[in-house]
């Protein structure tokens, strides 16, 4: 068990593993993930040594195993088979339970710090990451500080998508007209992979970004350094932005309209073109 | 308006070298085998025993011979697939993501629709009256419309190769990408009008084995005495008839939205696309044990042959499938815990889900019993099961895993997720289809397969599969999500080129399957099995010729346990009268053949192609002329046709005095071991 718990950690040295968390969800989850996994382990791997062995050992040409064709039910193993299963889903279930309330994604985090508000766009393909207090947005580059709770409001201008940050925590999916909720957090400064996690069209693949987690003192600093230069988030902007384009190298508006975000979630900018414009 | 629709020489991918050697492929093939037939003079034949067969073996191995057909073409979507990743980091491969979205959403509708279902079907429809003791499915002449509706789906997956494209959603079209807006081409249309027609197929097919398993058995074949196959077979229709019905409508209001403007799903104007992710799993996870159960009969049966033992734990394994089949209505929601429901709505599916572990564990444990004290014998078909014991063990506990609502947030749509259900897939349901061919080939046929090329069939299938899927369950694990035409993480590399090398090992394995029934048919006159009874085994299928009569059993069996068959050769052995008094025969009514599914299936996939290319017309020729095929069924005067009682005596003589001198062989060997 613990050459699988190595061989797992091994794993983590990737830039994309939960396996190797950089917050406090992805913690939480990589905990119940090797919980789970211990605890099933310890009934499977007996499991499966059993069953080779009394295979092996009941082999038709083995003369020291002895033959008992009528030996077909014995209430004491069905209690046992029925048994075995039955306490480690019950066991497991709690888990479930206890850790779907707790790790709920809408379930704000404990901080002693405010929360930071992101509201986060997919788009045909790529991401627009937009900060209301801030009043700055960033394209397929999302910037957080460090040990600050942050709050995303995911919705989508398009099809589904799934905004997805491993080292951080959960997942969510993107959906036009709809806002789903999801606090995660950086434990310390660091880049982490980003993506999407759900089929979206023909730039789907390149819909990745890199999550830089800075200091809040250089947090600072970027947000005054964006708010000083490049284009402004108006409406024309943003149909500009529903024209589908991929792999679009990361940059960021210094000012945004009021209440764009708002306006996508309900419906007011109508929705992007997909594949449909590369038909025409 | 064009008069035929949007058909057009646009639709021929002439400027795609990869899509037009499919095309070509898909053209050659189908050209050169009816060919082939007109050539050889073989219509006749194929015409009068097979394709207007109501014959529910012919049917079954007819639904057989198409999976595996599917199979071969699914699986090179595979490897292409595998190709495209093993080749696509920091670089574009040579597919365009339009073309690869193509192959994984065809691999998965494919393998799903037209490989697992028709192999599970097949089995059954070969199997199930022969174990019931019965001469025929409750509704023959609609067993062979399922049969020939199933095909017409899998014709026009691929006709897409040919004109026009496949869906590039993904094997399940989630809108609002497989909308009108997003999937303008016809892509989807091809998908929905393929799963609709062959649906239709597969409904009856569940009516059809319900009816039969529930009304038609051999006298004193009581539900308690009824083979484990039969059981899961039955659980697996009571699904289909359940499940059925909500792909055909979910998919009927997707097609509203495309072809009508209607708006179920679209998102916009009050429609709701979340309303189609219930929808389509409150079928698709129904689906899952639609394929398992039956395969779970197989190993039961299976094991208990080879381990020359009841199965150990009968009621139980009974209660289990059932359990199975009506937990399997309340764990749908698992398949989008991150959609954002709370904490309730997932915990409670998240436990549901967890809860089908349970009776899933109960049957792992009873065939390990079943083996213990019994006397195994390692042929092939016994390889695939205990390789699906201990496989299926791994696959189950990722499915627990992906279960936790919590562990699915960091999980669901990576390709451990991938891993998991192909796991289940290719070691539970897959694994499992293989234990039934390999087991009823001879009752089928005649004659057993080579047992050495199938053994190494299954070390291929096995070790290529851990070396494919396990570097899965890795890369899911590294943060890997699906469906990725290309990458730029170094540390998926590796694992991805393990994974190419996993599914050459798998290719190797079909190779060798191939190379095993050439082999088998080339040098059937050595294996001609002439009892019936092959294997030694225990329940009526065995008590036939192989392969068996047109009308199964000469006079209905009397069952007086749950072992008829075997309970039947032991007492014959232990009183040493091997041979019973012959039985008075009499004459036997049969269905007549009937050409009615093979032309309605005709009209379906006209109709079919006419409605993906909006060619108005012929779809309402299609539709009269399927009606008109009914009509004239309908009409039909002599439905029936009568086996004289000489002829069934001639055959049944044959048998008898076979199968006596196989059972005073085995008495012989049984005093052998007795001293």
């Amino acid at each position: 068990m613990l050459i699988v718990i190595a061989a797992l950690g091994a794993l983590g040295g990737c830039a994309g593993s939960f396996l190797q968390p950089a917050g406090p969800i992805a913690r939480s989850e990589r905990l119940i993930f090797l919980d789970a996994l211990v605890i099933m382990l310890v009934i499977v791997v007996p499991t499966i040594i059993a069953t080779l062995v009394v295979a092996w050992w009941f082999r038709a040409s083995n003369p020291r195993a002895r033959y008992r064709p009528d030996w077909i039910f014995s209430g004491r193993i069905e209690l046992i088979t029925w048994s075995i299963p039955a306490l480690t889903i019950f066991f497991l279930g709690g888990i479930a339970w206890i850790s779907a309330h707790d790790l709920d994604p809408a379930q704000p985090l404990a901080s002693p710090a405010a929360a930071l508000e992101i509201d986060v766009v997919s788009l045909d393909w790529k991401w627009l990451f937009i900060y209301p207090e801030q009043r700055v947005a960033s394209v397929n580059r999302l910037v957080v500080p460090a040990g600050v709770p942050l709050r995303f409001r995911v919705t989508s201008a398009t099809v589904w998508n799934a905004f997805w940050i491993p080292r951080l925590g959960s997942m969510l999916y993107c959906m036009y007209g709809m806002v789903g909720t999801l606090h995660l957090q950086a434990d310390r400064p660091g880049n982490y992979l980003g993506m999407s996690a759900m089929i979206s069209g023909d730039g789907f693949a390149t819909m990745h970004f890199d999550t830089e987690a800075l200091t809040p003192q250089q947090f600072a600093t970027w947000t005054r350094s964006t708010q000083a230069s490049g284009p402004v988030l108006d409406e024309a902007a943003y149909r500009a932005l529903l024209r589908p384009s991929r792999a679009v190298a990361p940059y960021s508006y210094r000012a945004l309209a009021p209440d764009l975000f708002a306006a996508i979630v309900l419906q007011r900018l109508p929705p992007g073109y997909g594949t449909a414009v590369g038909a025409e | 308006m064009h008069i035929l629709g949007k058909l057009t020489w646009d639709a021929v991918p002439f400027d795609q070298p990869v899509a037009m050697v499919g095309a070509a492929v898909v053209i050659i093939v189908v050209v050169g085998v009816a060919a082939l037939v007109l050539a050889k003079g073989y219509l006749p034949y194929l015409w009068r025993e097979w394709i207007t067969s109501v014959d529910h073996k012919r049917i079954g191995i007819m639904y057989c011979i198409l999976a595996l057909l599917m199979l071969a073409r699914a699986f090179i979507d595979a490897l292409m697939m595998r190709a495209q990743q093993a080749v696509a980091f920091h670089a574009p491969g040579y597919l365009p993501p339009e073309h690869f979205d193509q192959i994984f959403s065809a691999h998965g509708t494919l393998m799903i629709f037209f490989v697992a279902m028709p192999f599970v079907i097949g089995l059954m429809n070969f199997a199930v009256p022969l174990q019931l003791g019965v001469r025929d499915v409750a509704f023959p002449t609609l067993n062979s419309v399922s049969f020939w509706l199933t095909a017409t789906g899998a014709l026009l997956v691929n006709l897409s190769l040919v004109a026009g494209e496949f869906s590039r959603t993904g094997w399940l079209p989630y809108p609002p990408l497989s909308e009108l807006a997003y999937s303008p081409d016809v892509g989807v249309d091809y998908y929905c009008w393929a799963i609709e027609i062959s649906g239709i197929g597969t409904l009856i097919t569940g009516i059809n084995f319900v009816t039969t398993i529930l009304k038609t058995r051999a006298p004193g074949m009581h539900y308690t005495r009824m083979p484990m196959f039969c059981w899961t077979s039955l659980a697996s229709c009571l699904l289909i008839v359940a499940a059925f019905p909500i792909l055909t409508a979910t998919l009927a209001m997707l097609l509203l939205d495309r072809y009508a403007g209607f708006h179920f799903f679209t998102d916009t104007a009050g429609g709701n696309s979340m309303l189609f992710m219930n929808l389509i799993w409150a079928w698709g996870h129904l689906e899952v044990y639609i394929l398992i159960l039956p395969a779970f009969g197989v190993y039961s049966e299976v094991v208990s042959t080879f381990a020359a033992k009841p199965l150990f734990g009968y009621r139980s394994m009974v209660i289990a499938t059932m359990a199975i089949c009506l937990i399997s209505f309340m764990v749908w929601l698992h398949h989008f815990f991150t959609m954002g429901a709370g904490g309730d709505v997932n915990a409670a599916f998240g436990i549901a889900s967890m809860i089908i572990a349970i009776p899933t564990g109960v049957k792992i444990f009873n065939w390990m019993f079943t083996m213990y004290g019994g006397r195994v014998r390692f042929t092939s078909a016994m390889l695939w099961a205990i390789g699906f014991m201990v496989s299926f063990v791994i696959g189950g506990l990722t499915g627990v895993m992906l279960a936790m609502p919590t562990a699915d947030f960091e999980l669901h749509n990576s390709l451990f997720l991938v891993a998991h259900f192909h796991n289940v897939i290719i070691t539970g349901v897959i694994f499992g289809v293989f234990a039934g061919y390999s087991y009823w080939f001879p009752k089928a046929f005649g004659f057993v397969l080579d047992e050495t090329l199938g053994k190494w069939a299954f070390w291929l299938w096995f070790i290529g599969f851990w070396v494919a899927w396990g570097p899965g369950y890795a890369l899911g694990l590294e943060g890997m999500t699906r469906r990725l035409q290309r990458y730029d993480v170094a540390e998926w590399r590796p694992l991805l080129l393990l994974a190419a090398v996993g599914v050459l090992i798998m290719l190797a394995g079909i190779l060798v399957q191939l190379l095993q029934l050439a082999v088998s048919i080339r040098t059937r006159a050595q294996r001609r099995d002439l009892t019936g009874d092959p294997w030694n085994g225990r329940n009526l299928e065995w008590a036939v010729a192989s392969p068996p009569p047109h009308f199964n059993f000469a006079v209905l069996p009397q069952v007086n346990n749950q072992e008829p068959y075997w309970d039947m050769k032991q007492r014959a052995i232990d009183s040493g009268h091997l041979q019973t008094p012959e039985p008075h025969y009499e004459p036997i009514v049969m269905p007549r053949n009937s050409a009615t599914g093979f032309v309605c299936a005709v009209f379906a996939t006209v109709t079919g192609f006419a409605l993906i290319w909006h060619i108005w017309w012929l779809v309402l020729l299609g539709l009269a002329g399927a009606y008109a095929t009914f009509v004239v069924f309908a009409w039909r005067d002599v439905q029936e046709h009568i086996i004289p009682a000489d002829e069934v005596a001639r055959l049944d003589r044959a048998n008898r005095a076979a199968r006596s001198q196989a059972l005073s062989r085995m008495r012989a060997d049984e005093l052998v071991v007795h001293e």
